[in-house]
């Protein structure tokens, strides 16, 4: 099949429809669909592909939701569920080098911590070590943590901003459409809710990310409809910074059967995402989902973010993901560059690191040359 | 840049250097698709069930590359017994194998006789194809036998050899080999055991390592190579590149990608217009990988490799079923078959 018509619609600047995604989702030729993402991207970014020194502490998997997708949580009291005390967090935050730039944490829907654990999280993290960026909490955190505070959306936002957070991951929109969230994680909170938070995020400033969990029971449909409300809210509010689709793992889960995803939907859904949200700056391919080699074939796909370093990721790794379980900065450096791509250091909010020498390593400068 | 192949006739060496070097990722790809299709009309991707049975490690080529060997002697050197082996080649053909991929290192106390009454012993009791003995093996057991290449080969084959895989060509670069197999057959000697076993109408398969430290001039001297060989011959029925997995290996380099291999293998399906199948290497890129190379140049999967014992010392344990093999075809858009050495179709899926 060819786009011949949506390649004309993209080369005189227009938007592309929800019926022109799904056209190309449905589509084999994968060398003209990628090569127009490519050329998207390269627009956006150069010839640029971003990565982060950065480390996950995801402080509990107890999680009152138990979405049935989701093989990283466990109710209070059974076998594997861990919380963590504000000491190993600490810890955990002290490991980080003077490289790091980004805390990522997120975790479960945990039935006691109260608000004040999370403000004093942040606040102890930000005390001690000021050069972190904290990129916490997901959309669905938040609105739980609002309960928590009892202080309304904008009140609680503006509370963790100002005990030191930074920015928000894009976790928990899965698929925002109600028909299949009710089917794979009826707890959770609505799509519209996920939607307001990341509006009430962005109005006070934060900037955030968006994922979108596919290859499970959804429909293409599905997805484009996804990755329009996103589209939507970001013509509103311009807070996103990155789209993150993430490969669904079938293993450990508590879902029915499942394939995992091929090659060629990862593919396909990295170039439709690149050229459908023509308003986001930066498209991730994230590799403890993807697969190191797939991200790396992603990025001549549309990408142009590999994420980090991603130092203890637990919830992918939980749901079978093979890939490794962290990445030396030197290692994903050389995986751009034999993409093609230039390797930039980025901070957690897209800003190229300003490199001094006398730190780098061997190996580091040998990434930079 | 050059023109697709089949336009134009032959890609010459330099321009095929030059698409190694410089070619966008995805225009490659693009460019062995369409020499795929044409090669290829049908929809189907084949794959063998067979068995690699690794009858010694212990081999006096000690090679930097390799993690598999060990000098006789050390404690975790071994030979295979007789039963041993057949037991393993029961459970292949209970499995629907066809093929028993024999390959071993070079054993100072084994001649040809070993393998003669090894070859024909399994001939009497099994139905299935001994695609047996790299070239570096061959030539190793003729001068441990004192007998030229083609009469050992001539002996062989009439012991039962039905096929050769292609495996001991690493990169067909003498510079390569001194530094990474320096005991090794050299280029020359490699290709004249396949010239000699073609000529016998013994067929086999090539392949290539690469991510060793090679330089693109020698992966394109090694595709010209076996073009050359295959021009005279046509006796190879299939091209495997593969990457170099340098764990546990006397080798310090970071691996090949997942974008290198692509690259390499679109190369090999563009440039090899005489070779009519390409495999895909699950072995050393997983499944997915496998899947992607599907569009990339390679029509066939390999095997099912029911026991996998070289490549996994190296650090890699990837292990697919025969379902995940049909499953891989069917992703890229193919039906699936099982074949057997020579690329019969026996069952399709």
């Amino acid at each position: 099949m060819s786009f011949r018509r949506i390649e004309k619609k993209l080369i005189s600047g227009k938007r592309l429809s929800p019926q022109d995604a799904v056209e190309l989702y449905r589509s084999d030729d994968i060398f003209g669909l990628g090569l127009l993402a490519d050329a998207r991207a390269r627009e956006l970014n150069g010839d640029r592909v971003y990565f982060v020194r950065n480390r996950h502490i995801n402080p509990t998997n107890i999680c009152i939701n138990r979405c049935r997708f989701c093989a990283f949580s466990r109710s209070r009291g059974e076998d594997g569920a861990y919380e963590m005390t504000m000491d190993d967090i600490m810890r955990r935050a002290s490991e980080c080098g003077p490289d790091t730039r980004e805390l990522h944490i997120v975790g479960g829907l945990h039935p006691d911590w109260p608000f004040s654990f999370y403000t004093d999280m942040l606040g102890g993290i930000k005390s001690r070590f000021p050069h972190l960026h904290i990129k916490a909490f997901t959309a669905v955190e938040i609105d739980y943590l609002t309960k928590l505070s009892g202080l309304g959306l904008r009140k609680t936002i503006n509370a963790l901003i100002d005990a030191g957070l930074g920015s928000m991951p894009g976790g928990g929109a899965e698929i925002l459409g109600q028909g299949v969230r009710r089917k794979i994680c009826p707890e959770k909170v609505s799509g519209a809710r996920w939607i307001e938070v990341m509006r009430a995020a962005h109005k006070a400033g934060l900037k955030t990310n968006a994922t979108m969990l596919y290859g499970h029971v959804e429909k293409i449909e599905d997805r484009v409809d996804h990755m329009l409300k996103l589209r939507e809210l970001q013509d509103e509010t311009g807070g996103f910074n990155a789209f993150i689709p993430l490969a669904y793992q079938p293993e450990n889960t508590r879902m029915d059967g499942g394939s995992r995803t091929s090659a060629f939907d990862d593919l396909k859904t990295i170039a439709v995402a690149r050229l459908f949200l023509d308003n986001f700056p930066h498209i991730k391919a994230y590799w403890v989902m993807l697969g190191v080699k797939i991200a790396q074939i992603a990025l001549s796909f549309g990408a142009d973010d590999m994420d980090g370093t991603v130092i203890e990721e637990k919830i992918a790794h939980m749901a079978g993901g093979s890939s490794p379980e962290a990445m030396e900065i030197g290692a994903l450096a050389d995986l751009i560059r034999r993409a093609g791509k230039t390797p930039v250091e980025r901070n957690a909010v897209y800003n190229p690191v300003e490199r001094k020498r006398s730190t780098t390593t061997a190996t580091d400068s040998r990434a930079y040359e | 840049m050059s023109k697709p192949v089949t336009e134009t006739g032959r890609i010459t060496r330099k321009d095929a250097l030059s698409l190694l070097k410089n070619a966008p990722l995805l225009e490659l790809g693009r460019m062995a698709d369409d020499v795929r299709k044409k090669l290829h009309r049908g929809k189907t991707v084949t794959f063998v069930i067979d068995r690699n049975i690794n009858y010694t490690n212990i081999c006096i080529n000690r090679c930097r590359f390799c993690a598999y060997f060990r000098d006789a002697g050390h404690p975790e050197s071994y030979l295979l017994s007789r039963e041993a082996i057949f037991e393993k080649i029961a459970e292949t053909v209970a499995l629907g194998g066809t093929q028993i991929l024999l390959q071993g290192g070079l054993h100072p106390d084994l001649n040809i006789e070993y393998f003669e009454n090894l070859f024909s012993a399994i001939k009497s009791r099994f139905d299935v194809n001994l695609h047996a003995l790299s070239a570096p093996e061959i030539f190793y057991i003729a001068k441990q036998s004192g007998l030229s290449v083609p009469k050992t080969l001539a002996r062989l084959k009439a012991a039962g050899l039905g096929s050769i895989p292609g495996a001991g060509a690493e990169i067909l670069s003498d510079r390569v080999r001194e530094a990474i197999s320096p005991n090794k057959i050299k280029t020359a000697q490699w290709l004249g055991v396949m010239e000699a076993a073609h000529r016998q109408g013994i067929r086999s398969t090539a392949t290539m390592m690469f991510g060793s430290g090679e330089e693109p001039d020698d992966i394109i001297a090694h595709l010209d190579a076996i073009r050359k060989l295959q021009d005279k011959t046509g006796g190879f029925t299939a091209f495997i590149p593969w990457t170099f997995q340098p764990s546990n290996t006397d080798i310090d380099i970071r691996p090949a990608t997942g974008a290198d291999y692509l690259r390499v293998l679109a190369l090999s399906r563009v440039y090899l217009d005489n070779i009519a199948n390409i495999q895909a290497s699950w072995v050393t890129q997983g499944i997915k990988m496998a899947e992607l190379s599907l569009r990339f140049g390679a029509n066939d999967l390999g095997s099912t490799m029911i026991e996998e014992n070289v490549v996994a010392a190296a650090g890699v344990s990837y292990r697919v079923s025969m379902e995940e093999l049909v499953e891989a075809a069917h992703n890229a858009g193919f039906r699936a078959a099982q074949r057997d050495t020579f690329y019969k179709i026996i069952k399709r899926f």
